[in-house]
């Protein structure tokens, strides 16, 4: 049997008289990769600061490592590693400064954090930049740094909050391929992002959020499945025209989504469709057979895309 | 998880972790610090010691300041102002920089650490900072001739009192500022510069008509002064408001100091 790290019931965060996380239930799995996905504003950030054990719920019961973060906060901070969504190294200090002092924060040993940064500065790709201060890193590179300081004190479960945002891509896959080593190594991840892409390489199961609310939850290639076709055939007539020739598109498809700038036609033969459609002489300016994605699943979902 | 994490040792030790980390950040700044504290003081020292003490001298000796010259009756109280303004530092800019530019606190808070070892952490380190600057003015009083080595001493201690005093109630307001924009130039001119100037600084509080004088009762520097003055000159207060004094800033330091720990709590729980 599954050993359960996290155990959310009915998990609930009010501020004054608006509710950010309103009544959600998920549980996370030891060594398991486990992702919250929704747009600005869905309550994943509010989630994660939750499971960080510093802020408090305003109803429903959470269990950590078998301990309520409530009660427990030091014990329950001591297994966890948290990477949060905003930078906050001290710009003050070095690279390797910041991995020593918050080494101290956890008590560890000088001595076993002289070989802790070590380890954690060649896991970042940062040993050149040891005694550089932060304030001269890179946006990559103060990520990986934030990462590194999250695994200081060996977590059992490492909490990040859109670990990639506002990074260029290669950035990002640099980002992501650490992020892959730690999951190979057993660390429980639990991210959120509103990038599918980054759900998809990243998660072994995932929830999606809007509103609070727990819209679904399954593996990124099960959600798809189960709310989603194989295939997407995305068609754009110009801006005015789509919503022209929307309802003479219909009844090609099971399921179709007019979005202002294309119209996404859902169906398990995008090539096929696309034929049918010029069959019928209705030219798109431009056409795009994919795969259906986690965005799909959102749209479906809440009749709204990810990022707005 | 890692071997090494005693959480009960963290439990007990983690406000001296932020300090030692906090003196750290503050060792960065050491040159700029160590410039202003012993600037300040030699500006001090030739204006008013050259300047005004001659001029005040000049005009009523000594009978307005129970027999001190002036420059050692204004002494104390530049001492408590150093140790109010060093505190100020390093209690206002890192908790508004710690909850709100940078978010430090949080950053600590993810770990063992406790927001009420944060708030202890910071404090520490301000008072450290305060006990070197009021040190380093110290010795330029000793180095200008303006005290005598001896009871003086105890300036040192009453002064960083005075500014513990302060800095207790000032993180406590630091850690409530959710919009800086005003936050500083209503501390500085319209908080600081009134302590500073009525506060029986330059002159007796009783020489102010008696509807200034509770500005002084309030301030922290006045209560440290008076304090200062009698334990380096026997300045003649009695030895009742000795008493009132010390219990005063004592108070404020407790009152401030569970006031701001509670705060750091409550917002870091948000």
């Amino acid at each position: 049997m599954q050993e359960e790290l996290i155990i959310a019931r009915g998990l609930t965060k009010t501020f004054k008289d608006f509710t950010a996380v309103d009544g959600i239930d998920f549980t996370v799995d030891k060594g398991e990769s486990f992702g919250l996905l929704g747009p600005n504003g869905a309550g994943k950030s509010t989630t994660m600061r939750m499971l960080a054990a510093t802020s408090t719920r305003t109803s429903g019961s959470l269990e950590i490592l078998g301990k309520d973060p409530e009660k427990f906060g030091p014990l329950v901070r001591a297994h966890l590693g948290v990477v949060p969504q905003q930078d906050n190294l001290d710009n003050d200090l070095t690279v390797a400064e910041n991995l020593y002092i918050y080494g101290r924060y956890f008590g560890l040993s000088k001595k076993f954090m002289k070989a802790k940064i070590e380890e954690l500065l060649e896991f970042a790709q940062l040993e050149e930049k040891r005694d550089v201060k932060v304030d001269a890193l890179s946006g990559g590179m103060k990520r990986r740094l934030t990462i590194a300081r999250g695994l200081v004190s060996e977590p059992d479960i490492l909490l990040l909050d859109e670990p990639t945002t506002g990074l260029d891509p290669q950035a990002r896959h640099i980002l992501w391929d650490r992020l892959f080593r730690l999951k190979e190594q057993g660390v429980t991840l639990v991210l959120t992002t509103h990038f599918m892409d980054e759900a998809e390489q990243l998660c072994d199961r995932l929830v999606v959020m809007d509103k609070g609310k727990i819209m679904a939850e399954g593996s990124p290639a099960g959600l798809i499945k189960d709310y989603s076709s194989k295939e997407v055939l995305e068609v754009r007539f110009g801006s005015d025209r789509n919503i022209e020739v929307a309802p003479q598109l219909a009844h090609f498809c099971e399921r179709m989504e007019t979005l202002p700038d294309r119209v996404l036609m859902y169906t398990e033969d995008g090539e096929a469709l696309l034929e049918q459609i010029y069959a019928a002489k209705l030219h798109p300016t431009t056409s795009l057979v994919r795969r259906s994605s986690l965005e799909d699943v959102f749209l479906r979902l809440t009749g709204r895309t990810l990022i707005e | 998880m890692n071997a090494g994490i005693d959480v009960p040792r963290i439990q007990r030790f983690g406000a001296l972790y932020i300090a030692s980390a906090r003196l750290r950040s503050i060792s960065k700044w050491k040159v700029i610090i160590a410039a202003v504290d012993i600037g300040n003081p030699l500006f001090y020292l030739i204006a008013v010691g050259i300047g005004i003490g001659v001029l005040v001298e000049q005009g009523s000796g000594t009978s307005g300041t129970n027999g001190i010259k002036y420059i050692a009756f204004i002494a104390p109280a530049l001492l408590a102002n150093a140790a109010i303004a060093a505190v100020m530092d390093e209690c206002v800019f890192p908790t508004i920089e710690g909850f709100k530019w940078r978010k430090l606190f949080f950053a600590q808070n993810a770990t063992p650490i406790t927001g009420r070892q944060i708030a202890v952490g910071v404090y520490l380190a301000a008072l450290t900072r305060a006990v070197f600057s009021v040190s380093a003015y110290y010795l330029l009083l000793l180095a200008f001739n303006v005290v005598d080595f001896g009871a003086s001493v105890l300036l040192v201690p009453i002064a960083v009192l005075g500014g513990a005093a302060f800095g207790a109630i000032i993180l406590f307001f630091a850690a409530k500022i959710e919009k800086d924009d005003q936050f500083f130039n209503i501390l500085g001119r319209l908080v600081i510069m009134p302590m500073f100037l009525f506060s029986g600084t330059f002159f007796p509080l009783s020489s102010m008509p008696i509807y200034l004088q509770p500005i002084g009762w309030v301030s922290p520097l006045w209560h440290a002064t008076e304090l200062g003055r009698e334990a380096a000159f026997d300045y003649g207060i009695s030895s009742l408001m000795v008493y009132v004094h010390f219990f005063y800033l004592a108070t404020l330091v407790v009152v401030g100091i569970v006031l701001s720990m509670r705060q750091f709590e409550k917002r870091l729980a948000k």
